[in-house]
């Protein structure tokens, strides 16, 4: 469930090399590691990460208010105010335990949309990569998705289907599928030239095998940096549908609702419109800092950049 | 060259064709019957009929859809429900705003982009690399609609300095027009500039290192050259390629953008589609869209292979 699980358990029981199997993986991993360690601002990125997905988990523990309960005597708090740590709304909702449920439902539907945009594009990237003739056929299909801007996308969706959390997450999770594909083709195109891969086929492996057995395992480093970049992407993706309200439907607290609301108190109470912006800058800050950490770790060309 | 061309141009109208295959099917996928909300709320089954024939929607599907094709290539892509006027003339006036403010954002985007990029490549160690990499760092975090409404309170009501929101053509006064304009297109540009200096300094990085920057240097080539002629020129691909990608994101933002700024463009012709459910203005904004977007990007795909001759020579031996 929660992020930076998935990515240190993946990059633990996977080979996150990406280079050829042959040669031992476990050094390798630890020298990938070491790297990330060595970077102060990926173990940055780690560490608010870790207390951002925690405090999200255990947002109905930690909340002190239920997020949708007003307190018509305490409106327009200002932060630091007896009771209301970050302050409370035009309704006197205690924006603390907003913005922890709201960062809540942001992760869900960035790790869902990724989760979602991951599935259907991993294989069809595996197929584009490995078998040439079908190459042109998920091109096309590429190319038809990236014909519909995110929101373009979003705003038909929303318009078919009704705006909700699920509309948003599968939105945002279609328009990540054509650059998952993009990225899984020229990694399988790179390691199906690799010699091993040929000396697989050759003993005679069938094609099934060389992809899950050779192919996907070594792309999965790759696939690890772009679901750093995808989620963060979502997350930001649900900020702007919640606050066109094509996403979160209000009262449900989500951080892009709250800035939406926000907006007509700005010059009031301008702290309701900052601290969820910051909040959704915390946590898509996070993601990029471990993501840049990852790929930088992962560079075969070292610590040049 | 021509192969290629045609080549290049035959695929995009087969994402041309299968797109708008999409937005009909999307807009047939609509729960109710179209027929049963024109005849109005007594659905009278005489009625129903008659405007089931009027509009042909009692035609086999392909039938309805070529209708569709034909009418949409003409121009004519139906009529508001809530206002009854011809979407196209709704178009026209929302498009020119758009434009304005993309052009304006892509152009703050790439001078920024490029010359933080340098900066992050060529001083190393520097503080300024620091700077360059912390606003590109900043610039992918910071959701831009939250940057626009932060704007706003800091620069338009704090201090007064420009106006927070409206819109003047600039035809009307070209001064006014670009007051309004400023603030909403760089809160646009932000992000942009963010992917363009990253792709600047990775590529500039790259050139850098490359034999004839060696040998420019070695010929005693002032360093200011160096980076200027031969390193830069050559990045300018990535970036170009980089700029068409981000054409997406650029169309997505404008509709944020517009929506804080309250500026009458397509954005907002968009978003106010979706509330009032106006499905021929969601279907021709959709169509449209998808549209300009490929053609775009096929411009770019064919400008980039003007710019390196190689892109075109590999296109044609596959």
């Amino acid at each position: 469930m929660s992020v930076t699980d998935k990515v240190s358990r993946e990059s633990t029981t996977a080979d996150p090399t990406g280079a050829a199997p042959p040669q031992p993986g476990r050094p390798r991993r630890r020298r990938v590691l070491h790297r990330l360690r060595r970077s102060p601002l990926a173990m940055t990125g780690l560490v608010v990460l870790c207390i951002a997905v925690l405090a999200a988990l255990l947002a109905p523990v930690l909340a002190p208010y239920d997020p949708n309960e007003a307190h018509f005597d305490a409106v327009f708090q200002p932060p630091g105010s007896p009771g209301y740590l970050l302050g409370t709304d035009d309704l006197g909702r205690d924006i603390l335990s907003r913005v922890l449920f709201g960062a809540r439902a942001s992760l869900l539907v960035g790790v869902l949309s990724t989760a979602l945009a991951m599935v259907v594009a991993v294989p069809l990237g595996l197929i584009a990569g490995y078998f040439s003739k079908l190459d042109a056929v998920v091109s096309r299909l590429t190319d038809l998705v990236l014909a519909f801007p995110f929101l373009i996308l979003a705003v038909g969706l929303a318009a078919i289907r009704g705006a909700s959390l699920t509309n948003a997450a599968l939105a945002i999770g279609i328009a990540q599928i054509p650059g998952i594909i993009r990225v899984t083709r020229s990694e399988t195109l790179r390691l199906k030239s690799l010699d091993y891969v040929a000396a697989a086929v050759a003993e005679g492996a069938s094609d099934l095998w060389v992809v899950g057995r050779h192919i996907l395992p070594n792309s999965v480093s790759v696939l690890i940096v772009q679901a750093t970049v995808a989620i963060p992407a979502a997350i930001l993706g649900e900020a702007v549908l919640s606050f066109l309200g094509l996403g979160i439907q209000p009262p449900s607290p989500s951080l892009g609702t709250m800035l939406s609301e926000a907006q007509q108190s700005i010059n009031r109470a301008p702290w309701t419109a900052v601290i969820p912006g910051l909040a959704i800058i915390v946590l898509t800050l996070a993601f990029n800092l471990v993501g840049d950490g990852l790929r930088d770790a992962l560079d075969p060309r070292g610590s040049r950049r | 060259m021509r192969r290629y061309l045609l080549r290049r141009s035959g695929q995009s109208a087969l994402t041309l064709l299968l797109s708008s295959m999409v937005v009909f099917a999307g807009i047939r996928a609509l729960p109710g019957d179209p027929a049963r909300a024109l005849a109005g709320e007594q659905n009278d089954p005489a009625q129903v009929a008659a405007v089931r024939a009027r509009y042909g929607l009692d035609d086999p599907i392909w039938v309805q859809y070529w209708h569709f094709l034909t009418n949409s290539l003409h121009g004519d892509l139906g009529t508001s429900v809530r206002t009854g006027i011809p979407v196209s003339d709704m178009l026209k006036s929302a498009l020119p705003v758009t434009a304005e403010l993309s052009v304006l954002a892509l152009l703050i985007a790439t001078v920024i982009g490029i010359l933080t990029g340098i900066v992050a490549a060529t001083r190393r160690g520097h503080p300024a690399e620091w700077a360059a990499n912390g606003f590109a760092l900043l610039g992918l975090s910071v959701p831009n609609f939250w940057l626009g409404l932060m704007a706003i309170l800091w620069l338009s009501v704090a201090l007064g300095v420009l106006p927070a929101s409206g819109y003047v053509p600039f035809r009307e006064d070209p001064g006014a027009n670009l007051q309004h304009m400023i603030l909403p297109a760089i809160v646009l540009g932000t992000q942009l500039a963010a992917v363009i200096m990253r792709q600047t300094r990775s590529s500039m990085l790259d050139a850098l290192e490359t034999d004839y920057v060696r040998t420019a240097r070695a010929k005693g080539l002032r360093e200011r050259n160096v980076v200027w002629v031969h390193g830069l020129r050559n990045s300018l691909i990535v970036v170009v390629t980089i700029v068409g990608l981000q054409l997406g994101a650029l169309i997505s933002g404008a509709v944020v953008t517009e929506r804080i700024f309250a500026l009458p463009g397509f954005g907002k012709l968009t978003i106010d589609a979706v509330f009032q459910r106006d499905y021929p203005v969601i279907q021709a904004v959709v169509l449209v869209t998808a549209t300009a977007y490929i053609v775009i990007n096929l411009l770019v795909d064919l400008l980039y292979s003007l710019i390196d001759p190689r892109i075109r020579v590999a296109g044609e031996a596959t």
